[in-house]
């Protein structure tokens, strides 16, 4: 069977849950090898091991020092070397610059912002904030695929990846930006935006005021988001916003409150699994792509929402 | 400091898209800039306005801004918009062999544009609003050899040690980078507050200068570009089907009760 290689994302040890979903994707089209770019790998590996990995391809060095650029040259060495089926990232603004300069360095087609790639490499895409759905392929070299997070259902499973080490070098073009100092991101004690299975929102109808939208999202277990309209107003920070100029989301549900759903924030959420939206406004086009729409001042319908989950919690 | 920045005409990402014969249909919609690229626009502006004591791009700053865009004629629209913001001059790249290019190919004919014109930076936004790949600093800044900066929320520039650095902004935190010129950045969406152009700098516009060049003109071979040299292909796109209609209620005092029930129903509390 051909291999189907994903580059795992890790930061301060840990693995992100894309990592896991990549792993699946990867075994569905062929063997699952993780690559791994880390001194000290085998913390690595041993999370790697609970979902389908075959193997797991280690490569050490100053990849943290020199960033995508470099990454991009260790994995199109590994191209090179092993010609595998496919390579899988996931879509970050990270990945899928890692992802562009592999490309043009090894000579291969590059799809990004898939949220599915069957076992024929075809991908699927959702594009146009939504309403379009695009079905393509890699024509010429290593097909180079990033996928969004929360596309898939991470397989678990008990894996005892065999674990090799590829040497790889940086390239002197690689080296001319190098990171001279890194602040990680201060981890508030909800999930990350992009990755989260739940996303609770809110736009313009909080009228600045997002305590109920954190209540509902905190009682849920789910991240905060906000509309553009919100994050001008600067109620919130624009690194949460949702829509087409801000991130992306596909969780497994989307709490959308005061949020009227103008095509430039549908882009941003189309894609989630079940919607619900409170609005005040009987005629907001939210309401119209919503699940379960509750026609409403959210400052009465979410603390209620909040209050009865809580207490279903016990 | 001789500046470029790489601008792309889009359609109005308030419009609805279609697609038509597997491409994008552009013709139907209203274009404007990119919104993502008036952020790079101004940062230029900041910097050479930093960097000048007249404080004022083009003859006399010692700096030059000018602007690189690939489309059709009708582009010249955007290009007018950054060029009243206060960039200097512009190249258009445009030819009809282009039409379906990807971005390897679109990244191979600014790269070489970009070859011709001596520049110490390049400023891109992050992504464009129609394809929202967020690949072409990337790929430029490969295929030209230079530094990448990219995903920048600050930028420094050091014009008299020929040095630029950035704060990146990533999902795992903020990483400070530095490099000598020549380098590749790209800018995020709220590093600045882009300007409305003046009406003096509309009408200054209206007779700054924009090269024309043909593909035959950057150097690239025809089959390198446009629909055929693709390395992707789109098998079909389909209108996505219309989600079920839900269930709409109107808040009686016990709306939230109710959705907790949905959600409770759905397992998704």
């Amino acid at each position: 069977m051909s291999e189907v290689l994903f580059l795992v994302d890790h930061s301060a040890g840990k693995i992100t849950k894309a990592a896991g979903e990549l792993a699946t994707y990867a075994k569905s089209i062929g063997d699952s090898v993780a690559v791994v770019f880390a001194d000290n790998a085998q913390p690595i590996v041993d999370q790697l091991n609970a979902f389908p990995v075959d193997k797991v391809i280690t490569i050490a060095g100053e990849f943290d020092k020199y960033g995508p650029a470099a990454v991009a040259d260790g994995l199109s060495q590994l191209l090179a070397a092993r010609k595998p089926a496919a390579l899988l990232i996931t879509s970050t603004a990270n990945g899928k610059e890692i992802a562009a300069r592999a490309s043009v360095i090894s000579g291969s087609g590059i799809i990004t912002d898939a949220v599915n790639v069957d076992k024929d490499l075809i991908t699927t895409q959702s594009v146009f904030g939504g309403s379009t759905t695009v079905h393509a392929t890699v024509t010429k070299g290593v097909p180079i695929i990033t996928l969004r997070a929360n596309s898939i259902e991470a397989t678990a499973a008990t894996s005892s990846a065999a674990v090799e080490s590829f040497s790889a070098t940086i390239s002197e073009a690689a080296k001319l930006a190098p990171i001279t100092s890194a602040t990680p991101v201060v981890k508030g004690g909800r999930p990350d935006l992009t990755e989260a299975s739940i996303v609770v929102s809110g736009g313009r109808g909080t009228n600045g005021d997002f305590k109920p939208v954190e209540a509902l999202a905190d009682a849920l277990g789910a991240a905060v988001g906000a509309s553009r309209a919100a994050t001008d107003a600067g109620w919130y920070p624009h690194s949460n916003q949702v829509g087409q100029t801000g991130k992306t989301v596909s969780p497994q549900l989307y709490v959308a409150a005061g949020i009227s759903g103008a095509i430039q924030h549908r882009a941003g959420m189309q894609t989630s699994k079940t919607i619900v939206a409170i609005n005040k406004d009987p005629e907001a086009p939210i309401l119209e792509i919503a699940d379960f729409a509750v026609v409403g001042d959210l400052f009465n319908v979410l603390p209620q929402a909040t209050a009865q989950i809580i207490a279903r919690k016990g | 400091m001789k500046i470029a920045i790489c601008i792309k005409q889009v359609p109005d990402s308030w419009a609805e898209k279609k697609m038509a014969g597997g491409v994008l249909d552009r013709a139907g919609v209203d274009a404007v800039l990119n919104d993502l690229d008036e952020y790079a626009v101004e940062e230029a502006l900041r910097i050479v306005e930093t960097n000048s004591p007249s404080k004022e791009a083009g003859e006399g700053s010692g700096h030059t801004i000018t602007l690189i865009s690939m489309g059709p004629e009708r582009a010249t629209e955007a290009i007018r918009k950054a060029l009243s913001m206060g960039a200097d001059d512009a190249i258009l790249v445009t030819d009809p062999s282009l039409a379906g290019s990807d971005a390897l190919a679109t990244s191979l004919v600014l790269s070489e544009v970009i070859k011709k014109g001596n520049y110490d930076l390049v400023l891109c936004g992050t992504e464009s609003t129609d394809a929202r790949m967020s690949v072409i600093p990337a790929m430029i800044s490969q295929r030209l050899g230079w530094a990448q900066l990219t995903f920048a929320g600050k930028v420094k520039v050091d014009p008299a040690a020929n040095t630029v650095e950035i704060e990146r902004v990533t999902e795992f935190g903020n990483q400070v980078m530095s490099a000598k010129f020549p380098a590749v950045l790209s800018v995020v969406e709220k590093i600045n507050e882009p300007r409305y152009p003046s009406f003096k700098g509309i009408m200054a516009a209206k007779k700054k200068p924009i090269t024309n060049m043909s593909l035959a003109d950057t150097g690239v071979p025809a089959a390198e570009v446009g629909a055929g040299a693709a390395w992707s292909n789109v098998k079909e796109a389909l209108p996505r089907p219309p989600r079920g209609v839900g269930v709409k209620l109107t808040d009686e005092g016990n709306g939230g009760e109710k959705l907790v029930e949905f959600l409770v129903e759905k397992r998704l509390a």
